[in-house]
């Protein structure tokens, strides 16, 4: 016992920090690994309509997007607040999206053209004007795989 | 030679978990999380424009009206019998509508389709011929409309689920790939969505 006393006495050792960098290096391929890239800026805001029967989008490569709502709060000055379409990283009008869809579509490989999708992501507030032009105007671009963004609720 | 003997003086890795970090904080930042989900579509294809548009005759009772007006509210039923629906009925409206369990008059016929199996066997499933059809003015709120899309797409989940249960015993999202197809083209996914309806004046 007298031993025992004698070595508690003694002072601590420093906790060794010589495996930290090798915590930090796992959390770190987690996140390399369960994120994507941010690709583009977001010009408008959103907020996406809740759903229960959503899917999940698969193979991101082959998705393109088209946002629309309100511009964001430090473009309002220059473009007021009444919805837009974003396509890429700017405004555009329901016009461009023939170009958009055929830009997109020349991107892919020949083999996954047919399998391209174009994910719409508007905000709640939209009028349906705004989508139905959208969508006319993606099928006379022939894209006819679309995807209406939504988050996943529990239902009522 | 004295100084070969003298040992090489290890590398000070004290920084390391600094280097980590910093990259670790560039991934946070540049990265983002959030896996996109939505309701999946096909639209139809553009009819060429030198082609008069013609109405594809549909039978009326294999069609099922869905006017979504601009203030919301649903307007629901065959052609000449809609009536103004709360959201949550919609479900099963539409569930009856696509089963039409009874083979009532009144709603969409059937008929008898060879599917294959992915096994190799046919499988015979009267398919219901019935559209839905979905409607919005020009100034219905997308929230609305997509609540409306879901409820659609949830009663065909529903139908998909009970037949599959019935086929193969298990639900639709448990199915193999073959079985998933020999269900989808068992209850096909129809719906159609007819430009917006310029209101009557």
């Amino acid at each position: 016992m007298a031993v025992m006393q004698k070595k508690g006495k003694k002072e601590l050792p420093a906790i060794s920090t010589s495996s930290l960098p090798d915590v930090i290096y796992m959390i770190l391929f987690f996140f390399m690994v369960s994120t994507s890239m941010r690709d583009q800026e977001l010009l408008v805001r959103y907020k996406l309509p809740e759903a229960t029967e959503v899917q999940k989008l698969e193979k991101k490569s082959l998705v393109s997007y088209i946002h629309i709502g309100q511009p964001a709060r430090s473009m309002q000055a220059k473009w007021g607040t009444a919805p837009r379409i974003q396509l890429n990283d700017s405004y555009k009008t329901t016009k461009d999206i023939l170009d958009f869809v055929a830009a997109e579509r020349d991107k892919l490989n020949e083999s996954d053209r047919a399998a391209m999708t174009i994910c719409l992501k508007a905000d709640v507030a939209t009028k349906m004007g705004t989508v139905t032009d959208v969508k006319q105007e993606l099928r006379r671009a022939n894209a006819l795989k679309i995807s209406y963004a939504a988050s996943k609720s529990l239902g009522y | 030679m004295a100084s070969n003997k003298r040992k090489v003086p290890e590398v000070n890795s004290s920084s390391q978990a600094d280097i980590a970090f910093s990259l670790l904080i560039f991934f946070l930042v540049a990265t983002t999380m959030n896996t996109d989900t939505g309701l999946a579509r096909m639209l139809p294809p553009m009819p060429p424009e030198n082609q008069a548009q013609e109405d594809v005759k549909v039978k009326e009772r294999n069609l099922f009206l869905v006017l979504v007006s601009g203030g919301g509210s649903i307007l629901a039923g065959t052609q000449n019998d809609q009536q103004p629906i709360d959201l949550r009925q919609l479900t099963d409206k539409a569930k009856e509508f696509i089963l039409n369990p009874l083979d009532s008059e009144d709603l969409p016929e059937k008929q008898d389709k060879e599917i294959e199996l992915p096994d190799g066997s046919k499988w015979v499933y009267p398919v219901s011929q019935g559209v839905i059809s979905l409607q919005t003015t020009r100034d219905t709120g997308y929230q609305v409309y997509i609540q409306v899309q879901n409820e659609l797409t949830r009663a065909f989940n529903e139908v998909r689920d009970e037949v599959a249960l019935r086929k193969f015993g298990a639900r639709f999202s448990e199915l193999g790939e073959g079985e998933r197809a020999a269900i989808t083209d068992a209850v096909p996914l129809k719906i159609s969505e007819a430009e917006p309806r310029q209101l009557k004046k």
